[in-house]
């Protein structure tokens, strides 16, 4: 497969109009390296390793996403920053995903979550268009949607949910979070952002990743994502910059690692040192490139280029 | 034979609560951080229905032993229908349910692709177009080449299709057996 003329022309325009749009808000733009030497804990993201040809030692690991190298470089005084970079998933395959897509990251110091949702309502239109904007919250989506709270309803509850919604589910009946995700991937995604732009905001603090505890709920985390189509166009948070709580997450990751049966992962030390050495208090975001630009050119499937 | 869900694809025939199913389509669903799955459309292929499946990626489903055979269709009693393979000569015994949808528009000696699970005949398909004749229907009406009306036909094999007014007796025609309708007539 090789990309046509068409393609590359839509490939250059997108990430022009990108570049041009953080011009116009003084945001600088950042290249970290793609190969690193300390790989992410979290449990679902599959890193590919990198050693060389001849000798088979492991030399490090390619990106899952920019996020560590981006606020090393916020601890260090950057300022906002954006990149537009390759992201590499093993076993992540399909309409939406290939193992190896680009990816738009930025982080705004200073900004709210809010603020931040705002600039990506802008970036987004400024490439699809104009269209409505909804923002509901991640209890919101369910109660619409399936008539359940997931945060008050009991496991069983979500067991009987699914059986009612998703024709020939499989049995997640000993993780919640996976039930939360199965439910929300399957019977409410599809139907976010049609013929809009839908932010989830407020997401279960057992969905956290990276992000600070919410201020106004206890039991959510200060994240949002973003749905046009029913396609999953961004997801962002106000940064974590709390090194103990880091740790927390780290283990906690670890302790699902060993739950799902794969080995633990190292402590990625290069983010604890940024963050022990002082993240300033920002909202960061990851948008993916190749599907924003199969919405605006009515592509079936995302093409990177090749 | 194992297959896991990273070797899902359309035509995949897997082996599902004692029943063999085509993968009708595959589509990776994964939420940023989240589990992985694999959302598939199958079609149970002893009662040809169409249900809706999702598998954790990673899983492994049994594959189902089922082939697609070219057959000879020799005779039938309107219950059991013998085939043959035209290589092997094997002959096997399909059931109503099997041939019910071909049966309309196959003849001796025809050609038709079987699908097969464990020796057991499941379905039988005829191609888009066969050439049957017409056994029975009323006289055609001469000069009526452009008339837009049509009568009831019956074919040799049994199966009755709608047709042009000017069609007779004895007459070959192109059937569409998707439609079970009148495609043209034959010229010999």
């Amino acid at each position: 497969m090789v990309s046509t003329r068409e393609q590359l022309e839509a490939w250059a325009t997108v990430l022009t109009q990108v570049r041009e749009f953080f011009k116009a808000r003084a945001v600088l733009e950042v290249q970290t390296p793609l190969l690193m030497r300390e790989g992410v804990t979290a449990p679902h993201l599959h890193q590919f390793i990198v050693s060389s040809f001849e000798h088979s030692e492991q030399a490090g690991f390619l990106q899952t996403s920019p996020e560590y190298a981006m606020k090393a470089l916020l601890a260090n005084g950057s300022g906002s920053i954006f990149q537009i970079c390759k992201a590499f998933r093993a076993h992540e395959s399909g309409r939406l995903h290939h193992p190896e897509f680009m990816m738009l990251e930025w982080y705004r110091v200073g900004f709210g979550l809010t603020q931040l949702m705002n600039e990506v309502t802008e970036l987004i239109q400024e490439v699809l268009g104009t269209c409505r904007v909804e923002c509901i919250s991640y209890r919101e989506a369910f109660l619409d949607h399936l008539s359940v709270d997931p945060f008050d309803a009991s496991d069983a509850q979500l067991t009987k949910c699914i059986q009612t919604y998703i024709e020939g589910a499989p049995s997640l009946s000993q993780d919640r979070n996976a039930q939360l995700e199965l439910l929300f991937s399957h019977a409410i995604q599809p139907k976010l952002g049609d013929g809009s732009l839908c932010f989830v905001t407020d997401f279960p603090l057992t969905q956290a990743a990276l992000a600070k505890r919410s201020l106004h709920d206890p039991q959510c985390a200060a994240r949002f994502e973003c749905f046009v189509d029913g396609v999953e166009l961004a997801n962002g948070y106000d940064e974590l910059n709390d090194p103990t709580e880091l740790l927390a997450r780290f283990a906690a990751d670890n302790q699902q690692r060993l739950d799902l049966g794969i080995p633990e992962a190292p402590l990625p030390n290069r983010l604890l040192d940024a963050m022990k050495s002082g993240l300033p208090a920002c909202a960061g975001v990851a948008l993916g490139l190749d599907r924003l630009l199969m919405l605006k050119m009515g592509w079936p499937a995302i093409k990177g280029l090749c | 034979m194992k297959y896991s869900t990273n070797e899902f694809k359309s035509g995949l025939k897997i082996l599902l609560d004692g029943d063999p199913y085509s993968i009708v389509s595959n589509e990776f669903v994964k939420p940023g951080k989240g589990q992985a799955f694999n959302r598939v459309k199958i079609r149970n292929l002893k009662n040809g229905r169409t249900i809706e499946k999702t598998f954790k990626s990673g899983e492994s489903v049994e594959g189902a032993d089922v082939i697609e055979v070219e057959m000879q269709y020799l005779y039938g009693d309107g219950e059991e229908f013998i085939f043959m393979n035209p290589s092997t000569f094997e002959q096997i015994s399909a059931s109503k349910a099997a041939v019910e949808d071909a049966i309309l528009w196959i003849k001796e000696q025809d050609i038709c692709t079987m699908v097969i699970w464990n020796d057991i005949p499941l379905s039988v398909e005829t191609p888009q177009f066969v050439e049957l004749t017409v056994t029975k229907c009323d006289p055609g009406v001469k000069g009526n080449t452009v008339s837009g009306g049509s009568k009831p036909a019956t074919l040799e094999t049994g199966a009755e299709v709608q047709v042009p007014l000017f069609i007779e007796e004895g007459e070959v025609l192109k059937i569409n057996t998707q439609t079970a309708s009148y495609e043209s007539r034959v010229k010999n």
